[in-house]
């Protein structure tokens, strides 16, 4: 596909990020899905994306450390 | 005379009970705020001072919430503000240089290739360690992993994320799309080592 004036699979790399956050417009977001829908290459670029999204928020997410709730709770401003 | 005492009084109750409406809820997302502030911070002590900093200032200036606003926003917007208080950074000025950038695709390509044959989606991902992730994220200059840990970890919008950090809303797409580039780069380097 490259070497063409427009690569649909540029085009598509280039809107995968808003695309995954919800953040296209509805024309921009159903040319998005259009071309996905055809597009092998595109698809499991895009399948991957969404594992890895869940992937890095799963791994990222830390539990707050124990006792952290209590500490932040003795701040609040006693009740008279 | 006893009438505005009484005014008075029901006006201290309301008060004191919004407050602590106010801080029952804010503890309530403490959770989710210390998820967003664990990677804003550069180590778990750190954010750990951190949240303490913005409760404490929370607490402090409640009457400054609008009511029915986003209290998550708003705690991380004192949260990102005492971050950068703190001398986190010496320039507020993104880097811009020496990022090594690679394409959106990047990172699948290079599995892919090391791999020899299309791949797995989600086999492929268990290539990547949760440490990798974490010590991934951290590689990524601040100015950029301030937007990516709000948007993908946070789970903000482009809008929030923009109005937490005081930047406009084309600076958070840019920063994003450059910060997950970046993260892609550290992780394919570590995947296929």
């Amino acid at each position: 596909m490259t070497g063409h004036a427009f690569d649909p699979c540029e085009k598509c790399e280039e809107v995968m990020q808003p695309y995954l956050d919800r953040e296209l417009d509805e024309v921009q977001m159903r040319e998005a899905e259009e071309h996905l829908e055809r597009c092998s290459y595109c698809r499991r670029r895009y399948r991957f994306e969404v594992s890895l999204r869940r992937y890095v928020r799963t791994a990222a997410s830390e539990q707050m450390p124990l006792g952290l709730r209590e500490k932040l709770s003795a701040l609040r401003t006693p009740l008279q | 005379m006893s009438e505005p005492t009484q005014q008075e009084a029901r006006r201290i109750a309301e008060e004191a009970r919004d407050r602590v409406r106010f801080e029952e809820e804010a503890l309530d997302l403490s959770d989710q705020v210390y998820r967003v502030a664990r990677h804003l911070a550069g180590s778990r002590e750190e954010a750990e001072d951190l949240m303490q900093e913005t409760y404490a200032r929370a607490f402090r200036s409640w009457r400054t919430f609008t009511p029915g606003t986003n209290l998550r926003a708003w705690l991380l917007r004192i949260l990102t503000n005492l971050n950068i208080d703190r001398g986190r950074r010496q320039q507020r000025a993104p880097q811009t240089t020496s990022l090594d950038e690679k394409g959106d695709y990047y990172l699948y390509d290079r599995l892919e290739e090391a791999e020899g044959k299309p791949l797995d989606e989600e086999r492929v991902i268990e290539r990547l360690s949760q440490d990798s992730i974490v010590d991934a994220l951290a590689h990524v200059p601040h100015d950029f992993r301030d937007v990516l840990v709000l948007v993908d970890i946070g789970d903000f919008s482009y809008a929030d994320a923009a109005q937490i950090l005081d930047i406009p809303i084309g600076t958070v797409m840019s920063r994003l799309h450059r910060a997950r580039r970046i993260l892609k780069g550290e992780l394919a380097e570590e995947a296929v080592k």
